[in-house]
């Protein structure tokens, strides 16, 4: 083992001696940097999500198709080939006599249906792609507008915008979030590393006079602060895995009144990686600032 | 071979710790730089460890101009030097043997070898049964002589030592002049800052007089 490798591992043994030295303190910045993380995490959880949901319902696929009411037989046999060209096996089409039929079991319906001299509804095309994408959606329309004897293409994609305006809403309340707590870990280790300084300032002076590079002396608090965001990302894993384990039986049960199997899918393993490595580079990240200041000042 | 030439230390507010001082020490030699309580002892000492940077001159230690090194080198000049303060800075939160390790620590020797070292330097200076106290535990004397092991440690070619007698009895200064005898019989130059030059014995001895910052005739 070289020099370098030896310094380093003397280091990383002296940060977790350090941190194991006052067991209390190291546990509640643990805790303090694992709730920071754990709100912002859970929120791009939550997220993700809200969005496969929404990926996987049926009704953000749909456009309808309206013919004009008097369209010819020859326009609709025109519409259905193309359709099915552009989009087979993923369309239905509704004759306006089984629409109006579909009315009349309409509760309330009936009556009015009855007193109509004739069938006022159209042919329609139900079209569902298995491409669900708005703008895909948006071209379909654009597309099926002019056709000849097409009256109205609906997009049922307003809910959709609404939507995805709500998750993108949402994802930037949590990437605000994110950043506000990123700074909060940064101050939190900011001030536990500073105390270490200053627990250590003899030491520092000592190793100075004696022929200690500055590397030689921020080595040790650079690895207590990336040891500490990096144990404070595990414990904001642990706290996300425990939160959805405890919230999932109620969110099935409330999915499986409205028909669904919904239920929330736990972070990954690379988000967890991901998750531990930001505390780890946020950890070190306060622990540089913290030890270039105090060191400034010390000399 | 340490060379001084009009050396000037000035500090913040204009007051000046030395005053064209211009000396030589020659390798393997044994220096006391005397005076009185104020005079620039310690300035030039730190000066010679490059502690301090002098405001104006040169000042060449082991072939090294500290006027003109980088920042980033001091460390590494350091090493090279055996440095003992008047208040030893020693460090009270661990052990003799973890006290003397600190310097080998810093360049990385392998722990058995930083061990074995360190345990000789503690042999040498008559502390090796000790080497589990904490310096809170020891005399004043055994302070010192931890402080001269852990200087002594690293091999220097140069030994600095500041007021090493000052708060001793005569029994534990002999100790320890002994021990600076010792080495510089070894081939190390011991240069010494003391108030009192006279109790210092041996011959061969070079003696710089400071009174006032400057060197006294």
């Amino acid at each position: 083992m070289n020099a370098w490798f030896r310094q380093h591992y003397a280091a990383f043994s002296r940060a977790i001696r350090r941190l194991a030295a006052a067991p209390l303190n190291t546990l509640l910045s643990l805790l303090v940097i694992g709730i920071a993380m754990t709100l912002p995490a859970a929120g791009y959880v939550f997220l993700d999500n809200i969005r496969a949901l929404g990926a996987n319902h049926t009704v953000i696929q749909q456009v309808s198709l309206f013919m004009e009411t008097g369209a010819s037989g020859k326009a609709v046999a025109a519409v259905r080939q193309r359709v099915d060209e552009r989009l087979p096996g993923q369309w239905r089409f509704v004759p306006r006599d089984d629409a109006l039929r579909q009315l009349k079991n309409t509760e309330g319906m009936a009556e009015i249906i009855a007193a109509l001299p004739k069938n006022p509804l159209p042919d329609a095309f139900v079209l569902e792609p298995i491409d669900a994408d708005p703008e895909n959606l948006e071209s379909l329309r654009a597309e099926f507008a002019d056709f000849p004897g097409v009256a109205h293409v609906q997009l049922d994609s307003a809910w959709i915008k609404r939507f995805n305006s709500f998750l993108r809403l949402g994802m930037q309340a949590v990437n605000l979030l994110a950043l506000v707590f990123a700074v909060g870990l940064v101050a939190v280790t900011f001030n536990t590393i500073r105390l270490q300084v200053l627990g250590q300032a003899d030491e520092i002076e000592v190793a100075r006079l004696i022929g200690a590079t500055d590397a030689f002396i921020r080595r040790p608090f650079y690895y207590s602060g990336i040891l500490q965001g990096a144990l404070g990302g595990l414990a904001a894993v642990f706290l996300l895995l425990s939160g959805i384990a405890v919230l999932n039986p109620s969110v099935t049960q409330l999915a499986a009144l409205y028909g669904s199997d919904f239920a929330l899918h736990p972070p990954g393993f690379a988000y967890a990686a991901l998750l531990v490595a930001l505390g780890a580079f946020l950890g070190w990240l306060g622990a540089q600032l913290s030890v270039s200041l105090a060191l400034r000042h010390m000399k | 071979m340490i060379v001084g030439s009009h050396l000037v230390k000035r500090y913040f507010g204009g007051f000046e710790a030395i005053r064209d001082v211009s000396f030589e020490i020659e390798a393997g030699k044994m220096a006391l730089i005397g005076g009185h309580s104020g005079a620039g002892k310690t300035t030039l000492l730190k000066l010679m460890g490059a502690i301090e940077r002098p405001t104006s001159g040169s000042l060449v230690v082991g072939g090294q101009n500290l006027m003109a090194i980088r920042n980033s080198a001091l460390p590494f000049l350091r090493r090279n030097l055996g440095l003992v303060f008047q208040d030893q800075k020693l460090l009270f939160d661990r052990p003799a043997l973890e006290n003397v390790l600190l310097p080998l620590e810093i360049i990385g020797l392998s722990p058995r070898e930083a061990q074995r070292r360190a345990r000789a330097a503690l042999d040498k200076v008559g502390l090796l049964a000790r080497e589990k106290a904490y310096p809170i535990a020891l005399s004043g004397g055994e302070q010192q002589r931890l402080a001269i092991a852990r200087a002594v440690v690293n091999r220097p070619s140069v030994l600095l030592v500041d007021e090493p007698t000052a708060n001793l009895d005569e029994g534990s200064a002999k100790q320890v002049l002994d021990l600076f005898a010792a080495f510089n019989q070894v081939g190390v130059t011991v240069i010494i800052a003391t108030h009192a030059p006279r109790e210092i014995p041996g011959h061969d001895l070079q003696l710089l007089t400071l009174d006032h910052g400057q060197l006294a005739p």
